[in-house]
């Protein structure tokens, strides 16, 4: 078989930092480390990455930047791009098979953190929509 | 063997789906070949979804810091309240902070402790001052009479933020216990491991103020 038992002690002694699965291309040789140099310049390019999407969000809400009604939208999409930069660069998931199950998981949380967000957003829009104001509920009691 | 299901294989295999054992390519642990994944993929797997039950939790305030952003009981509201310049300098800290912790992680991989202990003392560093920023915040809009009874508004935005905010303290104490393991007990596995979970819950939390500052402060600051 061609489980090496050398393969995989060589594996465990070496831990590149925080990455959650080996930052490791598929169809790349399966030890070939990162270099400092490398990973370094991930890291600084997701900053630099970050730090450009959130001063645009910052500098969408000056006047006469964007058109008024579409700032909202901007903000998301922008809040959104960062969200995608930090995942790829600062927590390093990637499409390698050691993070099939690191994507899935994502996946699955993106999904319970819609429903619950944007459900709740929903229902709550329609029921305060239907309700009698306050106002004319008090008055019929007082009536 | 390996002749009758080479057909089968177009090109690589590296999960053994064609059932036979490669030759010279990599084996893909964890995925029912190859055996089992390295303790490492596991620890950070098992992390990652505590992160995103965590996440979960939050999207709970997010929902409801929507909802509830016009019940205001005559109160002021964000544009009144929430001063934009605090808000980026707190960004600023969080993102610096969360780079820092990414280089102590390089550093972790190297097993420089010098270093480490620099890049976590700069990550430290940078969070207590978000906290000083954020408790600066919270106990002028205290004093302004803005506090968290006020509104059900003022409840959702203080639970909210303050709920943040106890995770970056319980991030803060756990980043000193970090900085005192890795002296005491050298970069042993098991510490590496705990690294790790820090590492990823510390990046996981600037996430969730990406969420903050652009729904509670930006798109709440915007003119009705």
């Amino acid at each position: 078989m061609s489980t090496n038992p050398q393969d995989r002690t060589n594996r465990e002694a070496f831990d590149p930092g925080s990455h959650i699965g080996e930052d490791r291309v598929a169809g790349a040789p399966p030890h070939e480390h990162p270099t400092l140099r490398a990973e370094l310049r991930g890291y600084i390019i997701g900053l630099v990455l970050a730090a450009l999407l959130t001063l645009g969000s910052f500098w969408s809400l000056q006047e006469g930047v964007i058109y008024g009604p579409a700032i909202v939208m901007a903000l998301i999409v922008l809040g959104l791009a960062q969200v995608g930069v930090h995942l790829v660069f600062f927590l390093h998931l990637t499409t390698s098979p050691d993070n099939t199950n690191n994507a899935l998981a994502l996946a699955f949380g993106v999904l319970i953190v819609s429903l619950v967000f944007f459900g709740s957003i929903w229902v709550l829009y329609n029921m305060d929509h239907n309700m009698i104001p306050v106002k004319a509920l008090l008055q019929m009691r007082g009536g | 063997m390996s002749t009758s299901t080479g057909a089968l294989r177009v090109g690589r295999d590296p999960y053994h789906l064609g059932h036979a054992p490669s030759t010279g390519e990599p084996e893909y642990t964890g995925h029912g070949a190859g055996g089992p994944a390295p303790k490492r993929i596991v620890v950070g797997y098992g992390f990652w979804i505590f992160i995103l039950s965590d996440v979960i939790l939050f999207s709970c305030f997010f929902a409801s810091y929507t909802v509830l952003i016009h019940a205001r009981n005559g109160g002021p509201g964000p544009r009144e309240l929430f001063d934009l310049r605090n808000t980026a300098e707190e960004t600023v800290c969080l993102l610096l902070s969360s780079f820092a912790c990414g280089l102590a992680s390089l550093a972790v991989g190297r097993r420089s402790l010098l270093w480490t202990e620099v890049a976590l003392a700069v990550t430290g560093l940078l969070g207590l001052t978000f906290i000083g920023l954020e408790v600066h915040e919270f106990t002028g809009l205290v004093a302004r009479g803005a506090g968290p009874t006020h509104s059900a508004f003022l409840s959702a935005f203080f639970s909210l933020v303050g709920c943040h905010g106890v995770h970056v303290t319980a991030g803060l104490l756990w980043l000193g216990t970090m900085m005192a393991q890795f002296p005491a007990k050298g970069f042993k596995e098991s510490i590496r491991h705990r690294y790790l979970c820090f590492s990823l819950f510390w990046h996981a939390l600037d996430i969730i103020w990406i969420g903050i500052f652009t729904v509670v402060y930006l798109i709440g600051s915007l003119p009705p």
